[in-house]
Order: C-alpha cells, then structure tokens, then sequence
C-alpha cells in the first residue's frame, strides 16, 4: 500500500493526540474525546453521503455499539475496553448487514425515512425494557483494556488514548477505502448510478458494503462514547441524535476523512461554550451557526482548505 | 500565672481574628456553586424554571444575609455564593460532558443540580472520579443510592419510593372500600417506576385488590382518547398518575368531558406543581401529593415564609412549586454542613492553657473549610428547610428522607385548595438502610 499525503497526516494527528493528551487541560482532553466519538460516527456519515445519501437514522447503530458494549459490562461482566469496542464491530457490523439488504434499494427521503423507522423501532424497544433501566438508561465502567487492568488514575487518559486510536485507525482506513477502485465508485452512483451499472459494478453491492461499513463506525464510535461518557440511555438512537449527526456532517462537508473529525471538535466547541455563556440560547447558536455555513460554505467547514488551495 | 496566660491567650484570640479576616479574604473570595437545572424542553416550565427562580432568589437572599435563623450568617460561612447555571436539557451524554466543563474548565466549588433521573445516574461515578461535592436536586429514582455508595455525591431530597407508599396509605385511609385500581402514566423510566410502586405497595396494604389496566401512553403523547376510554370501561375506584406538565393537563382537559373522574378518584402522585394552572379542570377530590412536605404541605415557619417571599419576588406573584422547595433544601442543607465544619474547625483549634502558635492556629481555624470537612459534616447531618427538618439517613448519610404528606382537592373561589391534609413520618413511608425500596415494600414494610 501506498502512502499519501493524507495518510501520513492521518497518523500525524493520531500520534499528535497521543503525546499531547497528557499534557492538556482536562476538560480539553474530555472535550476531544467526545469529539472523536462523534468523528468516528461521522465518518461513516460522510462514506453515506458520498454515495448521495443520507441517514437519519445513523443513532441505531451508535445506541447498538454503546449497548453492546454496556451489556457486556452489565451481563457478561466483561469490561474490557477492547472487547467492548469489538462486540459493538460484531452487533452492528451483523444487524446492518441485514437491514442494509433492505435499506440500499432506496435512495432520497425513503432512504431517510426508512433508516429513521428502524432507529426508532430500538427506541421503542430500550424504552420498554424496564431492566435495562427504560429511559434512564444503565452505567457502564470499563476496568481492563486487552485483559490488562488499568490504574483508576490513568482511566481516563486510557479512554482518550483509545478514542484517539480508534478514530485514526477509522480515518487511515477510510481514506484508503475512499482512495481505491471500490471506494471511488460512492461518487460515481452519486453522480449516475445507471451508468455504474452498465459498467459492470452492482450498486446494490456497493450501497450495501458502504452502509455496512458506515454502520460498523457509528457502532465503534458508540462503544468509545459509552466508555467515555460512564452512561447509556435509549436517547442515543431517538432522532435528535440521529439528526445532530446529519447536522456535524453537513457543517464538516464530505471533502476529506479530516472534515469529520475536525467538524466535531468544532461542533463540541461551539455548543460546550454556548452552554456556558448562554445557558438559555445555547440552541440558537447552534441554529444560527448552522445557517451561516449553509448560505456561506456549502460544502461544509471543509470548504475553507480547499478554497485556500485552489486560490 | 494562670491569669497572665488566659490573658495573653485572650489577646492571641482577638489579635488572631482581626488578623485572620484579611488573608482569608485574600485566598477565598466567593463559593462558586454551578447549577444545572432544565431551561429548555419539557420539563423546564413546571420543574427546571421555577428552580432556577427559586437558586437566584436563594442566593441573593442568602448573600444579603436576610434568611432567618440558622442560616442568618451572609452567603455560605461568610462568602457570598457565586451562581452558574447551566442548561439541564440534551440528554446525559452531554449533561456528563457539560458536567466536566463546570468542574474543570469552570472550576466550581460546588454542583447543585439535575431533575432528570438519567442524569443523576450519569452524573454519579464522574462526581466520584472528579472528587467534587454535587447535590443531586430532584430526581426521584432510588437507584443512585441503591445501586452505588458515594462520597461526594448528596441528595438532600427523597426519592420517589415514599410518594406511593404515602399515596396508598393515604387513598386506603379516606376510601377503604376501594377495590379495583388502574393507571396512567407516562411510558418512561419515571412513569413505570411510579406505578410499579404503587401497585407492589396497594397489593401488600391491600391484598386480593384488582389491578383492572395499567396505561402506558408515550411520554409527551398529547391525547389520550383511547387511554380514557380504557380506563372508563375497566370500570375502576381509582385512577393513579404520575404525569406532569403538559401532558397532566391534556389529559385532565379530555378526561374530565368525558365524566371520568364521576366515578373513579384520581390520585396524582406529584401534581402539586400545576394546582394554579388547573382551576375547574381538576375534580373535587383529587388526591394530590408533592413529592415531600413542600408547597402547601409545607408546615408553616419562618424558613417557609422566607421561602415564599423570596421566590415570590422573583416569579411575579406565583408560590413556590415543589421543586422550588427542593432547590432551598440542597442550598440549605450544603450551608449547614459548610458553617458545621466552619464551627467544627474554630471550636476544636483553640489550644487550651498554650499560649504559643495561638495565633497560626486560630488563622488556620478561620480558613474556609476544606471539601471533606464540609462532606465530614454534611454525611448523616440533620437540618431545617422551608418544608420542615431532613435528615441524611440512607445511602450511608448521603441520601436524605423527609416526612411527606397527601391532601384532597377542593375549588374554592376561583382557586384549587388543598384539605385533609395527611402528615406521615419519614419512618414510616421510607426503606430503612440498605435494603432496596422494593424489596422493602414487597416485605410489607419491615424495619
């Protein structure tokens, strides 16, 4: 495998990250580590989006990674980070698997709808279950990573090191993926899905490993935000969460595996201060920060690199 | 000789105090409280706002040093109390989020807050990581305590097991006839504890009693049609609830056409916050809780009219609500453990009979005191609030419990008046320590 420019960036950041996190304030370190949970699940947002469609349901697979991730916690009393992150590949990876045979053969708004009905349906589902605590949802600790327990001093520094991994891992990925004969075919059935059949590729397939694949981040990204946040709840796959995802993929753009992660930031950054100094508008920032970048970067914060390139 | 000493060690004390005042003001100038209370979404109208009103309207009081006694003593132990409120809506994963950002990049002395019970037992073990003292406000789920055994986390109000035992008690004290219950209460974690509760408490106080339908609407669902005609076909004595805001009143508007309420009574756990909003929507003969002795359960002290006054300032005209009351007792209660240790640290520093380092000695006294002196205090503390005394009792002194109290409705000119009113003892409609709320009511209530 050949390595590019992005690539070493890619691992550039990862190794950033690693080395700074101690040395950063703490609430920065929490600041970034939510937003790489969120980065991770956004990048399986923007391999959607790139094949033109969008998912308002993506809070399915984030909610199934965290709870496959609390449950072994809860009822297999396995916690290990490791493990948890894996279960949650496993449980995603399996259930979009099959309703991605579904789900491909729609485009647009039946896309949406769709993705958003069986969201709801495990919404529904967590609310009725009153031993996993209904709404409230249940605590998750995670003790060991790979077996190895871990100083509780050091927890929360190994949960960041984690995410920061993970989402690298994620994004180098990603990036060969996007980069390959395979990935390039998402922009191609935005574009003409007929004509990529007449060549010989089958969109159905394709649509389907890209929501597989988009499906299994989301599910990571849950796990690391599970382990991070200390809590679960049903909220994770109820509509707004699913519809802030849309809302980081649209502010970040789809340009560059780096747009979902740095848009995240960015969005934790926002609505972190907001929450401070306007504790009763924190919303209507987010709203009108929201607008701005619609009417003036359309394609996204990302936007801004390449316009500065190109000029 | 021994004159001489007690008059230099008298000296030391004065020279000491007028000393001591300046460097303290030098090294701790205001106790920083963050607060975390809805301000948006559904539950900020009855709940999160009037808390809000009733914080500010605490701390300027408090600040002013015009509470009445014991809590006469300006702000927290002498340092003015500096408020950060902050949005309670958006869920637990980012209340976590946003809990960190107060206790690290705001950097609080203290967190009072949260009413939702998911964000109580999100915020939990990250209080117990961050080692920062947070008073949980007013959610209701035994759970915290339950399940976990805190150090720096507090609850100075009780949770929602002893709204159903009271209930029960109370409806089977004025209607013992009763002999076919049902429910409707909102489909989420508050609303199947509330009635699961209330049906283990009636079947144990009660047994051989008909539980005819228990109605699970969703939560916010806004009509109720079907709902009501379950409950009327169940043909039932009683109809339990537990929904709150909007919800409460859509309901009462649709049941109340359609003469439900004619020949069952309506038991309303915690409908004490929407009386002034519910004249000649609300039957005669609503049972009628909130949650503790607050609001018009609150027996009447000068706290209580403190209480009143202060917040009535502050909301245009309207009396403080329940939650109102809670937010007073998590203040109250953290400024008597704080002037504790303060009292603790003074009366136990001054050297007997050693006239040497009086002087450092009293200077340390009169520092404020430090987080585990005030939690040292605060654990298994007893103390007076507008809606009577608490006492942290259970969840190893973190977990308080109170008497509460059930009346009956009544409009009377124009307005929703509260009769019969019920006192019932903390001891008898809560768990004793470490046993879980349900084990103990489906015990039958041993001690």
């Amino acid at each position: 495998m050949k390595l590019d420019r992005t690539s070493f960036a890619i691992l550039a950041m990862g190794a950033i990250l690693l080395i700074a996190g101690p040395q950063l304030p703490s609430w920065m370190v929490s600041m970034l580590n939510v937003s790489l949970c969120y980065g991770t699940v956004v990048l399986g947002m923007m391999l959607l989006m790139r094949n033109g469609i969008v998912s308002f349901g993506h809070g399915l697979y984030f909610c199934l990674g965290a709870y496959a991730a609390g449950l072994l916690d809860q009822m297999l009393k396995m916690p290990d980070m490791l493990l948890m992150v894996g279960a949650a590949v496993v449980v995603t990876g399996v259930v979009s698997a099959i309703l991605g045979l579904l789900l491909a053969k729609y485009r647009d708004i039946f896309f949406a709808m769709l993705s958003l009905a069986f969201s709801m349906i495990l919404y529904g589902l967590l609310v009725k279950t009153a031993s996993l605590g209904s709404t409230d949802g249940f605590n998750v600790a995670a003790k060991t990573v790979g077996g190895f327990a871990v100083a509780p001093e050091s927890q929360r520094l190994m949960v960041y090191s984690l995410a920061v991994v993970f989402a690298t891992v994620s994004a180098f990925f990603l990036h060969s993926y996007l980069a390959s004969h395979q990935g390039r075919l998402a922009g191609a059935i935005k574009d003409n899905e007929l004509r990529v059949e007449y060549m010989g590729a089958s969109v159905m397939r394709v649509v389907h490993r890209n929501y597989v694949i988009s499906a299994v981040l989301a599910g990571i990204g849950g796990a690391l935000m599970a382990v991070n946040i200390g809590h679960i709840d049903p909220e994770m796959t109820y509509w707004p969460q699913s519809g802030e995802f849309v809302f980081v993929a649209i502010l970040s753009g789809t340009g560059s595996v780096f747009a979902p992660l740095g848009g995240a930031l960015v969005f934790e950054a926002i609505r972190s201060f907001a929450y401070e100094y306007s504790p009763n508008t924190w919303q209507m920032v987010l709203g009108i920060t929201m607008l701005l970048v619609m009417i003036f970067l359309p394609g996204g914060l990302w936007s801004l690199f390449t316009r500065k390139r190109e000029g | 000789m021994i004159a001489k000493a007690l008059g230099t060690m008298l000296t030391g004390i004065a020279l000491a105090a007028v000393t001591a005042a300046p460097a303290l003001a030098q090294q701790k100038t205001s106790v920083k409280v963050g607060f975390v209370t809805f301000l948006s979404g559904p539950a900020s109208g009855p709940f999160g706002v009037p808390a809000k009103i009733a914080a500010e309207a605490i701390v300027e009081s408090l600040n002013a040093g015009k509470a009445p006694a014991p809590y006469q003593i300006k702000g927290i132990g002498g340092l003015p109390i500096e408020l950060v409120v902050i949005d309670e809506a958006g869920g637990a994963t980012k209340q976590v989020s946003e809990y960190r950002t107060l206790v690290q990049r705001q950097d609080v002395d203290i967190v009072i807050g949260y009413i939702g019970s998911g964000d109580c037992l999100a915020i939990a073990p990250v209080a117990e990581e961050l080692k920062k003292l947070t008073v949980l406000l007013d959610c209701g789920t035994p759970r915290v305590f339950e399940e976990g055994s805190y150090k720096y986390l507090f609850r100075t109000r009780p949770h929602a097991t002893m709204d159903a035992v009271a209930a029960t008690m109370y409806l089977l004290d004025n209607r013992p006839s009763v002999k076919r219950i049902a429910g409707i209460n909102q489909n989420y974690a508050y609303g199947q504890d509330s009635w699961n509760d209330f049906e283990a408490t009636i079947k144990v106080m009660k047994p051989g009693v008909d539980i005819v339908t228990s109605q699970m609407p969703k939560f916010g669902a806004g009509q109720y049609g079907s709902e009501i005609s379950a409950l009327h076909s169940a043909n039932t004595d009683v109809v339990h609830s537990s929904l709150w805001g909007g919800d409460l009143e859509a309901f009462m508007l649709q049941a109340q056409p359609r003469d439900l309420f004619k020949k069952s009574v309506l038991v309303l756990v915690a409908g004490e916050p929407y009386l002034h909003r519910l004249p000649g929507k609300i039957p005669d003969g609503t049972i009628v809780g909130a949650r503790g002795t607050n609001g018009v359960f609150a027996p009447d002290s000068p706290l209580k009219r403190w209480l009143v006054e202060t917040y009535k300032g502050k909301s245009g005209g309207i009396d403080p609500n329940y939650p109102a009351y809670s937010t007073a007792q998590a203040f109250l209660g953290v400024k008597a453990a704080w002037e504790k240790a303060a009292a603790k640290k003074v009366g136990s520093a001054v050297p007997m009979g050693a006239a040497k380092g009086v002087k450092e000695e009293m200077e340390k006294a009169y520092q404020p005191p430090t987080q585990e002196e005030v939690i040292a205090a605060f654990e298994k503390s007893s103390f007076d609030t507008p809606s009577g005394k608490v006492h942290m009792t259970l969840g190893k002194g973190h977990q308080a419990v109170t008497g509460t109290a059930y009346g009956t409705t009544r409009l009377e000119n124009g307005v929703v008046k509260v009769g019969n009113i019920k006192y019932y003892d903390a001891d008898r409609v809560n768990p004793p320590e470490g046993v879980s709320s349900l084990d103990w009511i489906r015990s039958g209530f041993k001690r």
